[in-house]
C-alpha cells in the first residue's frame, strides 16, 4: 500500500516534490514543540490543483494529511500523529497580488509572515499579527494556530485580518470562502475554519487584510522593584481606558536570563519590567505615553524609560521576541504554560505562581503578553532527575487549574495540537466538546485531516515525557524545551 | 586481566553504550552540549540561504543540526544521505544569527565535516582532490606561487582567450565556473612578508598583518592598499615572515589536523613579538584566526598529544583575542586622515564570515559613511550569502549560482554603481555575478574605498580636499 501510495504522488508530483525515504522522514517527525511523530510521505504541492489531487490520492490510499507551514508550532500541530502524508506548503510561498490602495493581500499560505510585512513595508503598511516567530512561520500556519503576538493587544489575532481563503475539503472539494471585505454576508466561516488547527481543511490561498504601520510609535520601559507594581500598573492602564500596542510584561529572573545575551539594556536588578508600547497619530500616542507614564509611576516605578529611537526600540522588543531561546540558554530542559486568565487578575495570579513555585521547590519565570493576560511561565528542571521531572509537570498542571479557576483558558495563542488535548476537559464539558466534534465531523467525518489533535484521546494527565537518552557522552535525558513565544 | 569485570557505573554503561552506537567516532564530533541547544524551534529556517531555495527540512539549520543528533544517537548513518545535507550547507552561519538559543552552529558543522573525512568514503576523483587541496597546495607558499605562475601564463598567454573563444567552457557548461577563476596578480605579495611598514604621522598602534594564502597571488593589491590605509591612520605595519594560510578552508572541509598545524605555524609567528593587533582585510580568514581557540579546544589528546595541546589552547587564548577584522579595526580606532570627497552611489554586501561570523554588522557601513560624497544605500537582503562561501561556488557549482543570481537581482534594484563588501572571496563572486548577468556594477572591498580616498593619485572624480 505505502509503495503504490508513493508512487502514485510521485507521478502526481513528480519525485522532486516527494519525500519517502526514511532519512527524509526522520526529519519531518518534529516540530517546534516536545511531540514527535513520523509520517509515511511529505509532499510538496505547487497549487491548489496539486493539493486537490493530494486529498483524492490520501482518500483512495485511507491515509491521514497533515498541512505543514514552517514547523515552528509549539503543540505538535505539524505532525503526522497517526502517520500519513504530511503535505508542506513551504514551497507554496508566492505573494499572489499586492493591492496596496484596498490594503490586502492574496497569498499561498507558505509565505512567511515577516515576509509578507517587508514587502509592503515600502507603501507603509504591515501584516500586523505578529509571534515572537514572525521570521519563520507561515501566514497558513497562522491562520491555521490563529496565531497572535504581543501588539495582539491592540490590533487582534490572525482571525481579524483574514478576509478570505481558498480550502481543499476532505472530499477533494476546492472552494472559497469570505470576500475581499471584512464582513462577508452570511455565515462566518472564515472565523470557523481560523484557528482550526488543520484538522477541518487545507488552506491553499489567504486573503489579508493590510494595516497602516502607525505615523508614532513610543515604546516604553517601566522599570520596577516590586513584581505587584508591574501587574497593578496592567490592571490600572486597562480600567483607564488606554488600550497600549503593546503591553509585555518580563520578571526579573527572565529579564537577567535575556539580557546576558541580547544586552538589551533591561537592568539587572530589578523584579520586573513592562514593555509596553502606544502608537496612533502623533498627539494621541504622546498623551498616551504620558498618561502611561503617569499610572507606572503611580504603582512605584523606579524609572520610566522612552526609546529614542527605532534602534532602541529594536532592541528592546529584541529582547523580549528572544527571551524563550535566552532561557533555553540557561538550560535546554524547561516547561513552558500557555495560560490565559482576565488581565484583572493578574497580581493574584502571579502571586499564586510564585507559591506553586516555591511549594513545589521551583523558581519559575514569568514571562507574558501581560496586556491581554496571556500567561507564559516558564519552569526550569534537571531532566536527569526524573522524579523533579514529574513535579514540574504537575507544578504546570497546578498554574493551569488556577488559570482555569480563574476564569481563564489553557492555551492563549500556542494551540491545543497534541499536546494540550489532555487538558482539554479541564476547560470544557462533555456538551461542549461533543459539540465541538459535531463541527469537526461535519467537514472531517473520517478523520481525513490532521487526526488526533484537538481533542483529548484519554491518555493522562500529567503523563511523563522524556525523548530517548542523548546516546552520547553526557548521561543526560533532557527532553528539550518547548519553546513559545 | 581478571575474569571480573571492573564494576561501572550506570552512567559509564550508558555512555559506553552510545558509543557504539552513535556514528561518529572518538574525537572531534559534534557533542551532545553543543547540539541540544538546538530546541527545534524553527527560527532559523527562513535566514537560511538553502532552506529558502529548497524548503526542505534536511537542508535547514534545524535538519542538519537534528541529523547530526540522529548519527550520534544511531538512528542515521554518516552515509551519502548525511553527506549531501551537511556538503550542501554553505557555512555562512546566518542561523547562528537568526537562532535565540545560542546554537553554536559553525562549530557543529565543521565537527560533523571531521567526522565525515574521518569515516565516509568519497569518491576517487573527490579525495584526490580534496587531499591535493588542503594537505598539499594551501598549506604550502611555493606549491601555490607555483601554481598561479601556471595559471598566469595560461591567462596572459592569450590561451584563456583561444579557450573562451573556443566555446569549450561552454560545451562543458563551465563557463560559470570559469568566470570564477581570479585573475593572478603580476607581482605577488610574498615580497613583502618580513617587511616593516611604519605609520604616517603620528604612531596610534602597531600592528601586524595577515596576508592569506590565495590572496598573496590574487589580492596583493588590495593587502598592499590594506597596509597603505593601516599607515595613514598612523598604524605601523608589520608583515611577519613565517606566515601560513589561516586553515579556514581546512577547517571547513573537516581537514583539522591541518588546520590545527597551520593555526600553531601561525600563533608562533604572530605571537613572536607584542601588537596592537592582528588584521586581516578577509572576513573568512578573520573568523577562523578568531576562533583558533575552539580549534584546540576539540583536540583529541589521545592523538596529538596532551601536553603540545596545553601549550595549543593557551597559546590560542593570546592570540585569538587580538584578531581584528580591517574594518572593525579601524572603525575602533577612529580615522585620522583626510578623506577625499568621492562621488559615488555604493551598496554594501555583508560578507558572512564578518556578520554572522564575527557579529561585525555596523563597522564597514561606518567606514563607508566617513567618506565624504559617498551614498551608502542599503539592498534587501544585503545579510544573505552571496553563494561564495569558501570553496562552495567550485564545489557546489549550481546552488551557488542560483543565489548569486538572487544576489545580482538585489544588489541591481538598489541602483548603486558599486557593491562594495569585506571579503576577497566575496569580491570574485560578486565580479563573476556583474560579468554573468551584466549588472554594470562595479566591485570593491571597503578598504578599496577607503584608500582610493587617501591616496593622492584619487582618479578623477575626486574633488579638493574634504574639510575636516
Ligand atoms: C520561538 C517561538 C515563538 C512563538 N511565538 C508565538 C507567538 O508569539 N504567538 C503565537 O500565536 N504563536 C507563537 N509560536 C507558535 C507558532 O509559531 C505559531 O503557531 C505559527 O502560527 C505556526 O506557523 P507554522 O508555519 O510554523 O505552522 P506549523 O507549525 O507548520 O503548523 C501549525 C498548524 O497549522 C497547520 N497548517 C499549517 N499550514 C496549513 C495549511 N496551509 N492548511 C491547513 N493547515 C495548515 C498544521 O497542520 C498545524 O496544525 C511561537 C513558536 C516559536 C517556536
Ligand atoms: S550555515 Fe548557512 S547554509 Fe548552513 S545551515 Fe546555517 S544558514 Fe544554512
Ligand atoms: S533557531 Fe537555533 S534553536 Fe531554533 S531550530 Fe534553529 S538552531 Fe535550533
Amino acid at each position: 500500500m505505502n509503495q503504490q501510495l508513493i508512487l502514485d504522488l510521485e507521478h502526481l508530483l513528480t519525485r522532486e516534490h516527494v519525500l519517502s525515504r526514511p532519512e527524509d522522514l526522520l526529519l519531518y517527525e518534529y516540530d517546534g514543540s516536545v511531540e514527535v511523530a513520523r509520517p509515511n510521505c511529505i509532499v510538496f504541492p505547487r497549487d491548489a490543483a496539486d493539493v486537490v489531487r493530494i486529498v483524492e490520492i490520501a482518500n483512495r490510499h485511507d491515509v491521514p494529511i497533515v498541512g505543514r507551514g514552517a514547523g515552528t508550532g509549539l503543540s505538535g500541530g505539524a505532525l503526522a500523529r497517526h502517520g500519513g502524508i504530511i503535505v508542506s506548503f513551504a514551497r507554496m510561498n508566492r505573494i499572489l497580488e499586492i493591492d496596496i490602495e484596498n490594503q490586502r493581500a492574496v497569498v499561498q499560505p507558505g509565505v512567511v509572515n515577516s515576509d509578507l510585512s517587508a514587502a509592503v513595508a515600502h507603501a507603509g503598511l504591515h501584516f500586523a499579527p505578529d509571534p515572537s516567530s514572525q521570521k519563520a512561520c507561515t501566514i497558513g500556519g497562522n491562520v491555521s494556530e490563529n496565531a497572535g503576538g504581543p501588539h495582539t493587544l491592540a490590533y487582534g489575532v490572525t482571525t481579524n485580518h483574514v478576509l478570505g481563503m481558498q480550502l481543499v475539503l476532505c472530499d477533494g472539494q476546492l472552494i472559497r470562502i469570505g470576500g475581499k471585505s471584512l464582513d462577508a454576508p452570511g455565515y462566518d466561516l472564515c472565523g470557523l475554519f481560523v484557528g482550526s488547527e488543520g484538522t477541518l481543511a487545507l488552506v491553499t490561498e489567504i486573503t489579508v487584510r493590510l494595516t497602516r504601520l502607525p505615523e508614532t510609535i513610543k515604546t516604553l520601559l517601566a522599570i520596577y522593584d516590586r513584581i505587584d507594581g508591574a501587574t497593578e500598573t496592567v490592571v490600572e492602564i486597562t480600567a483607564r481606558g488606554i488600550t497600549p500596542a503593546a503591553c509585555e510584561m518580563l520578571d526579573g529572573w527572565t529579564l537577567r536570563a535575556v539580557e546576558a545575551w541580547v544586552h538589551a539594556g533591561f537592568p539587572l536588578d530589578s523584579a520586573a519590567v513592562l514593555l509596553i508600547e502606544v502608537d496612533g497619530m502623533r498627539e494621541a500616542a504622546e498623551e498616551h505615553a504620558a498618561q502611561i507614564t503617569e499610572v507606572c509611576k503611580l504603582h512605584g516605578a523606579r524609572e520610566v524609560r522612552l526609546a529614542r529611537d527605532a534602534k532602541e526600540r529594536d532592541l528592546l522588543w529584541k529582547g523580549r521576541k528572544n527571551a524563550f531561546g535566552a532561557v533555553g540558554r540557561l538550560s535546554p530542559t524547561y516547561y513552558v504554560q500557555d495560560g490565559v486568565i482576565p488581565r484583572t487578575k493578574l497580581p493574584q495570579t502571579l502571586r499564586e505562581i510564585d507559591r506553586i513555585g516555591k511549594e513545589n521547590g521551583f523558581e519559575i519565570g514569568n514571562i507574558f503578553h501581560a496586556g491581554d493576560g496571556n500567561l507564559h511561565p516558564i519552569i526550569l528542571f534537571d531532566a536527569r532527575d526524573a522524579q523533579q521531572f514529574q513535579r514540574a509537570v504537575s507544578t504546570a498542571d497546578a498554574i493551569i487549574r488556577f488559570c482555569i479557576e480563574m476564569g481563564g483558558a489553557i492555551t492563549g495563542e500556542h494551540g491545543v495540537g497534541m499536546e494540550k488535548d489532555r487538558l482539554m476537559p479541564l476547560l470544557f464539558t462533555d456538551a461542549d466538546l461533543a459539540l465541538m466534534r459535531t463541527v469537526r465531523d461535519a467537514f472531517n467525518p473520517v478523520g481525513r485531516f490532521n487526526p488526533g489533535k484537538i481533542f483529548p484521546t484519554g491518555k493522562g494527565c500529567g503523563e511523563v515525557r522524556i525523548n530517548p537518552l542523548p546516546l552520547s557522552g553526557s548521561a543526560g535525558a533532557p527532553p528539550s524545551g518547548p519553546t513559545p513565544s | 586481566m581478571s575474569s571480573a569485570l571492573p564494576p561501572i557505573t550506570h552512567q559509564e554503561a550508558q555512555r559506553e553504550f552510545a558509543e557504539t552506537l552513535s556514528g561518529f567516532t572518538a574525537g572531534d564530533k559534534p557533542d551532545y552540549a553543543d547540539y541540544s541547544r538546538c530546541i527545534h524551534c524553527g527560527l532559523c529556517l527562513n535566514a537560511c540561504p538553502t532552506y529558502r531555495l529548497w524548503h526542505n527540512e534536511a537542508d535547514s539549520p534545524r535538519g542538519r543540526i537534528r541529523q547530526m543528533a540522529l548519527v550520534d544517537q544511531g538512528r542515521l548513518e554518516v552515509g551519502e544521505s548525511f553527506v549531501t545535507h551537511i556538503d550542501r550547507c554553505l557555512d555562512c552561519r546566518a542561523c547562528e544569527t537568526a537562532c535565540p538559543s545560542g546554537v553554536e552552529y559553525g562549530k557543529l558543522v565543521e565537527l560533523a565535516r571531521a567526522q565525515i573525512a574521518r569515516n565516509f568514503e568519497r569518491p576517487r576523483v573527490s579525495r584526490w582532490t580534496r587531499n591535493f587541496v588542503y594537505r598539499r597546495l594551501l598549506p604550502d607558499p611555493r606549491r601555490i606561487a607555483r601554481l598561479a605562475r601556471l595559471v598566469r601564463l595560461y591567462q596572459r598567454s592569450g590561451l584563456e582567450t583561444l579557450v573562451r573563444a573556443s566555446g569549450a567552457p561552454r560545451l562543458l557548461g563551465m563557463q560559470q565556473r570559469a568566470a570564477l577563476l581570479p585573475r593572478i596578480d603580476s607581482d605577488f605579495f610574498f615580497s613583502r612578508l618580513g617587511k616593516t611598514f611604519p605609520a604616517r604621522g603620528q604612531r596610534r598602534a602597531r600592528v601586524a598583518f595577515f596576508a592569506g594564502c590565495v590572496a598573496q597571488v590574487t589580492f596583493t593589491a588590495l593587502n598592499d592598499a590594506t597596509i597603505r590605509v593601516l599607515q595613514a591612520n598612523g598604524c605601523e605595519v608589520v608583515v611577519p615572515a613565517n606566515q601560513f594560510c589561516c586553515g579556514a578552508l581546512a577547517a571547513h572541509a573537516g581537514v583539522r589536523d591541518v588546520a590545527r598545524e597551520l593555526a600553531r605555524k601561525n600563533m608562533e609567528a604572530f605571537l613572536a613579538e607584542p601588537f596592537d593587533a592582528v588584521v586581516t582585510n578577509a572576513a573568512g580568514c578573520g573568523s577562523t584566526l578568531k576562533e583558533y581557540t575552539e580549534l584546540f579546544a576539540g583536540s583529541d589528546p589521545a592523538q596529538e598529544g596532551a601536553s603540545r595541546n596545553v601549550l595549543d589552547a593557551k597559546n590560542a587564548a593570546e592570540f585569538s583575542p587580538k584578531v581584528r577584522d580591517v574594518t572593525e579595526f579601524l572603525a575602533g580606532l577612529g580615522l585620522s586622515s583626510p578623506l577625499r570627497k568621492t562621488r559615488m552611489r555604493v551598496t554594501y554586501q555583508d560578507s558572512c564570515h564578518l556578520l554572522h561570523g564575527q557579529k561585525i554588522r555596523e563597522a564597514p557601513r561606518t567606514l563607508l559613511r566617513a567618506i565624504p560624497g559617498l551614498e551608502l544605500v542599503e539592498m534587501p537582503m544585503a545579510d544573505h550569502c552571496c553563494g561564495s562561501a569558501g570553496v562552495y561556488n567550485v564545489t557546489e557549482t549550481d546552488t551557488s549560482m542560483q543565489l548569486l543570481q538572487e544576489k545580482m537581482r538585489h544588489a541591481s534594484s538598489s541602483r548603486a554603481s558599486a557593491i562594495v563588501t569585506a571579503n576577497p572571496g566575496c569580491i570574485l563572486q560578486l565580479r563573476a555575478g556583474t560579468k554573468l548577468y551584466n549588472t554594470r556594477q562595479e566591485v570593491f572591498h571597503v578598504i578599496e574605498l577607503l584608500d582610493r580616498a587617501i591616496s593622492s593619485e584619487n582618479i578623477g572624480r575626486n574633488s579638493a580636499q574634504a574639510g575636516a
